[in-house]
């Protein structure tokens, strides 16, 4: 049996606790993160949907701010949901002046750019990696305005990226970790795997 | 690669719980201007509750409370990105087709507003804006979820200062669902029974071991302390109401409790955000008061 993968989830705020739970479904064990003493032995970190405005305030107060983008600079796994997406994004559209970015993502994001929560939504989206479509929740949802050369495009919907990889660095603009569909978080392990191997701890 | 564009479905059940899932973690502060609402945003509210007067001076004032002008929820919705939430009288669905033509995030049913319906609440699954209700105890709960609720938060006594309402409901609806966990089958008939609840969602609860929406807390928090005993107690989220904005010092206060919500098992974190935010509200005791708002709701 392969060795479990340890993934961390950061739970400043949001939806950590479905992402947590869509992790250990597929076989992680997952450490909750709140402090930088809480990444040792992790080998990928997600950051989940919530309030990209929260999780900024509380970033730069717990000092993670500075701690990830370190690492995510040496090319450490990381996905985001959402909110998880805008605070990786490298320019965030809409969003506060002080409002942080991990830049781990070379990618232009709108924050809400689907609209406030009347407009919210659930849609099929087509993934070609996937024999069937993925269905996908939108809430709030940011959109993928511009992505940068190294960005590739796993899924779009209508004329806009959903879903996108650059090197080990994962994001989407919906909520796999609300539906019970874990091909998403699977890619995500995958690529935390492929990491791990050439870069062991 | 042909993408699917047709079967797009908005206000449905998992888009409206899935906001409450955001919301997690997360303080959701009672603003009465935009000005506040900036200060809420500035100090890491997840939401805002958009109302013309905190509990504290619905109280002090006494006389009709309603929902709130729809001037001033446009006000706090332009001043903020993050989610704006209203209330709307118990059972006055109209109030709530009003938030939802004015695109609130969410609407809360409120029993710090004066009920406008003795027997019913609003069939919230009407609605694409999702809703929270309040709950005393875990029928109330799950009669407000087979109404459509896609939130529950404990009732507390709103606009007190004092936790200790909050703190009975949050231990009586856990305590009720972790009964149910190790019930037999034939026992969830009598549960189902004598919380007056859909047996469905009596089974549901049976089967996961826990509430079928997320369960936050309000109604008297008004210091960090409270919100981490809140959230160790099982809440999901914290509601802070008058508790900011009648303290000393509400940015200070604002951010310790967002803070504190955050790190609610870290008493080293918690000592450190208590410490200098100045005096919280001053608060009254459950024998001073003459109008309970946990009472309002059937």
């Amino acid at each position: 049996m392969k060795p479990k993968l340890h993934i961390g989830v950061l739970a400043l705020q949001g939806a950590f606790v479905a992402h947590a739970q869509a992790l250990r479904d597929c076989g992680a064990e997952v450490q909750l993160v709140r402090t930088h003493e809480d990444l040792n032995g992790i080998q990928g970190l997600v950051i989940p949907g919530g309030e990209s405005t929260t999780m900024s305030n509380l970033l730069v107060a717990s000092g993670l701010s500075e701690v990830l983008k370190d690492i995510f600079r040496h090319g450490f796994p990381v996905f985001g949901t959402c909110a998880g997406m805008i605070v990786l994004a490298e320019r965030i559209l809409d969003g506060r002046t002080d409002q942080i970015s991990l830049g781990a993502l070379k990618i232009d994001v709108r924050r809400n750019g689907y609209g406030r929560q009347n407009d919210s939504f659930e849609q099929d989206i087509i993934v070609p990696s996937f024999d069937t479509p993925f269905h996908a929740l939108f809430i709030r949802a940011p959109v993928i305005e511009a992505i940068g050369p190294d960005v590739e495009v796993l899924a779009s919907w209508g004329d806009r990226p959903v879903l996108v990889r650059s090197a080990h660095a994962l994001a989407c603009s919906f909520h796999p970790e609300l539906v019970s569909d874990l091909r998403i978080h699977e890619m995500f392990l995958s690529i935390v795997e492929n990491f791990s191997v050439t870069n062991p701890r | 690669m042909a993408t699917s564009s047709t079967n797009s479905v908005t206000g449905s059940f998992p888009v409206k719980r899935g906001l409450a899932e955001m919301l997690k973690g997360g303080v959701i502060m009672d603003v009465v201007t935009p000005e506040q609402a900036k200060l809420a945003e500035d100090a890491g509210a997840c939401a805002v509750m958009a109302l013309e007067r905190v509990p504290a001076d619905i109280r002090r004032d006494g006389g009709v409370a309603r929902m709130s002008d729809p001037e001033m929820i446009q006000g706090i919705q332009a001043a903020v990105t993050i989610p704006v939430m209203a209330k709307a009288r118990i059972g006055h669905f109209v109030e709530a087709q009003i938030l939802q033509a004015l695109g609130v995030d969410f609407i809360d049913e409120s029993e710090v507003l004066t009920p406008a319906d003795e027997a019913h609440h609003i069939d919230k699954f009407k609605f694409t804006t999702p809703f929270v209700c309040g709950a005393t105890n875990l029928g109330e709960a799950l009669r407000r979820i087979s109404e459509g609720a896609a939130m529950i938060r404990s009732k507390g006594e709103a606009g007190t200062g004092n936790v200790v309402e909050a703190v009975r409901h949050l231990r009586s609806i856990l305590g009720d669902i972790k009964k149910i966990g190790t019930a037999d089958s034939a026992e969830l008939f009598e549960w189902a029974k004598r919380l007056q609840a859909p047996l469905s969602l009596v089974q549901e609860i049976a089967e996961t071991g826990q509430l079928p929406v997320p369960l936050f807390c309000a109604g008297g928090l008004a210091t960090p302390a409270d919100a981490a005993f809140a959230m160790q107690l099982g809440a999901s989220s914290v509601f802070v109401g008058s508790g900011i904005f009648k303290s000393d010092n509400p940015a200070l206060r604002a951010k310790a409790i967002v803070e504190a919500t955050t790190h609610f098992m870290d008493a080293d974190v918690l000592a450190r955000v208590s410490t200098g935010i100045g005096a919280p509200m001053t608060g009254i005791g459950m024998d001073e008061i003459n109008q309970r708002y946990a009472e309002r709701g059937w």
